[in-house]
């Protein structure tokens, strides 16, 4: 009895401290800029940092959690930012409080990125393993097309959509908010480090909670041996589909977060690279870890950054110091190490 | 869709005990074949199954018994033949729907969720009677706390028939072979079956051990007044809690009846020995 109380507590125990250090890290990094005292290069990339978070943490919940590999999480960030700059620019007279529409912008991002997920999910989730990967690699690039040969405009007799050339025939008064492969420009820049941090937050209560209640079991009940979740009854299709399309809808307000902190943004930004970089994050904090995920991806966010000194061989010194990390969280003597590090550990062990 | 209207012989009860002779049988197994390209693994498999009974299924290796099973729920699509669960057709059922219907089994090599506690694991197989959705999950809605309290105690009280519940934080990959079968079982019972398959329950456990597995299958069909079909290989098992025995051989059933009938059976006897050599 006392032995099942611990273990549940420490899945419970890591959750918090997970929420706790990302508050802690808020709060020094607030701290710190309004004292002037980052750099502001790192201010800069506060916003990307917090959006590169949730989107790992949404795709540890497809890679870690639901245990299939997906290649094309960009493309759902991809639709979260041009959907949510879309909501944004027509909405700006509707809600001038920017905060207010910044968070109304993540909404429909997430809607609509949800929505692109349940679409791609329902081919998707029939395949497995390599071919699932492989497939999701393909709609990745295809929503990266189809954003750089997409033309919106927006003027008083409402949306005009167009196609591989610009035929939205706008009033003179009318904006064209998408331009095909030159993106969106002029955005207003209405992300704050403040918005990222409750987009985090919003996120690890959504897929702690989400893991923890009936769907996770299920969810990692499929990723564990899937005949056997058939054998109790479990709708696969559903159970695959909800973890798929919350990551997916996670990506996409991370999207729209991302896009609204800077003034130009091209489908071209989120391409295959931006998938693979993701899936580095969450294969480098570890599997179904989010605590791990949040580290890998804001160290590794920040580390092109902080080797600028190496100029030209920056990518190659960031590769290796990738391959050294990966060999060191590998090296049973150290993890080894660390698990005797570990109070809890040894407790779990004995009554084993 | 399901089969014209027509008179099916229904097959010969004699393997159902008398107590359950009034009620219709749980399983009713008419015809049942599959073929595999050309192979026939199973072929007219006629089995009816009394509603509390602990029936027993043997054969040498190779007979056909665990796909028997895989045709009961819905691995394997029968190519001919019908399956009645409790008097409804499982023609147009997969293997959720079947288990949802009522039929629950454990397998020959053990299938658990690994990375999961056994609390969990038990869990799983409840959670077609749960009911709160995605967002009482995530709103930790007051829906959530409720049922999730009653599963939590519900599987502490399945888990303690096998006097489990003190490891109910353990990772379930973690345990003991004799103990992941076990978890099996309770995870099977959690899903509320009307029917329990067991495949080889007995499977690497010594004989302390086989002799309790033998007191908890009684007593799970006392509790629970369920049906138990299984696989297994050990003979002193079947013999003791079977009070019906089917025999399969290459596909086809030789023989059916209470474990004193069979034990006596020259074709049996045959079955598992060979043939005698004539002189």
């Amino acid at each position: 009895m006392a032995n099942k109380l611990n273990t549940l507590n420490k899945t419970n125990r890591w959750n918090y401290i997970t929420y706790l250090l990302v508050i802690i890290a808020y709060v020094i990094l607030q701290v710190m800029s309004s004292t002037g005292s980052i750099s502001s290069s790192l201010k800069g990339m506060l916003v990307p940092i917090c959006a590169y978070v949730v989107m790992a943490v949404s795709l540890n919940l497809t890679v870690g959690v639901l245990g299939e590999l997906s290649l094309g999480h960009a493309g759902f960030m991809s639709v979260g930012a041009f959907t949510g700059v879309t909501a944004a620019v027509s909405l700006q007279n509707l809600i001038p409080f920017a905060p207010l529409r910044l968070a109304v912008s993540m909404v429909v991002a997430a809607l609509f990125a949800a929505l692109a997920g349940f679409l791609i999910g329902i081919p998707v989730l029939r395949l497995k393993g390599d071919y699932l990967a492989i497939v999701t690699l393909a709609f990745g690039e295809i929503i990266k097309s189809i954003f750089n040969n997409l033309y919106v405009g927006l003027d008083e007799s409402g949306f005009h959509f167009s196609l591989l050339s610009d035929t939205t025939d706008l009033s003179e008064n009318g904006t064209l908010i998408i331009g095909g492969p030159m993106g969106i420009g002029s955005i207003q820049k209405i992300s704050t480090f403040t918005a990222g941090f409750i987009l985090v937050m919003i996120t690890l209560v959504v897929v702690f909670h989400l893991v923890n209640s009936r769907a996770g079991r299920a969810i990692m009940a499929i990723r564990d041996n899937r005949i056997a979740a058939e054998s109790v009854g479990l709708n696969i299709t559903k159970y695959k589909m909800m973890a798929f399309v919350t990551s997916a809808a996670l990506a996409g307000s991370a999207g729209a977060l991302f896009a609204m902190n800077y003034s130009t943004i091209v489908a071209n930004k989120f391409d295959f690279n931006t998938s693979i970089l993701v899936l580095v994050f969450v294969v480098l904090g570890g599997l179904g870890n989010m605590l791990g995920s949040i580290i890998a991806a804001a160290a590794l966010t920040i580390l092109p950054e902080a080797l600028r000194e190496f100029s030209d061989y920056r990518m190659l010194v960031y590769a290796i110091v990738l391959i050294l990390v990966m060999l060191a969280t590998n090296n049973p003597t150290l993890k080894s190490f660390l698990a005797r590090l570990k109070p809890g550990k040894r407790g779990e062990k004995e009554a084993a | 869709m399901t089969a014209k209207t027509k008179l099916v012989p229904v097959p010969s009860p004699n393997m159902i005990p008398d107590r359950d002779i009034d009620k219709r049988p749980i399983l009713e197994c008419i015809n049942l074949g599959i073929t595999f390209g050309g192979l026939k693994a199973v072929e007219d498999f006629n089995l009816a199954i009394g509603r509390t009974e602990i029936a027993g299924l043997i054969g040498p290796n190779g007979a056909g018994k665990t796909t028997v099973f895989n045709l009961l729920t819905k691995v394997y699509q029968p190519t001919r033949g019908t399956i009645l669960l409790d008097g409804n057709d499982t023609h147009d059922m997969d293997t959720a729907h079947v288990n949802r219907a009522g039929i629950a089994r454990t397998f020959q090599n053990i299938r658990l969720f690994q990375n999961l506690s056994v609390e969990d694991n038990v869990k799983v197989g409840m959670d077609t009677q749960m009911h709160y959705n995605m967002w009482s999950g995530i709103f930790r809605l007051p829906t959530y706390w409720k049922e999730e309290k009653t599963a939590h105690e519900r599987a502490l009280e399945l888990l303690s028939i096998f006097h489990m519940a003190d490891l109910a934080g353990v990772k379930a990959g973690s345990l003991p072979y004799g103990a992941q079968r076990r978890l099996e079982i309770v995870r099977a019972l959690a899903t509320n079956p009307s029917l329990l398959l067991l495949d080889e329950p007995a499977a690497g456990m010594n004989p302390s051990e086989t002799a309790e597995l033998m007191e908890n299958i009684r007593k799970i069909r006392d509790t629970f007044q369920i049906a138990i079909l299984l696989i297994e290989h050990d003979m002193n098992l079947v013999m003791n809690i079977c009070e019906g025995i089917c025999v399969l051989n290459f596909g086809r059933i030789i023989a059916k009846g209470t474990p004193e009938d069979i034990q006596a059976n020259p074709a049996v006897i045959e079955a598992y020995l060979g043939k005698k050599k004539e002189a």
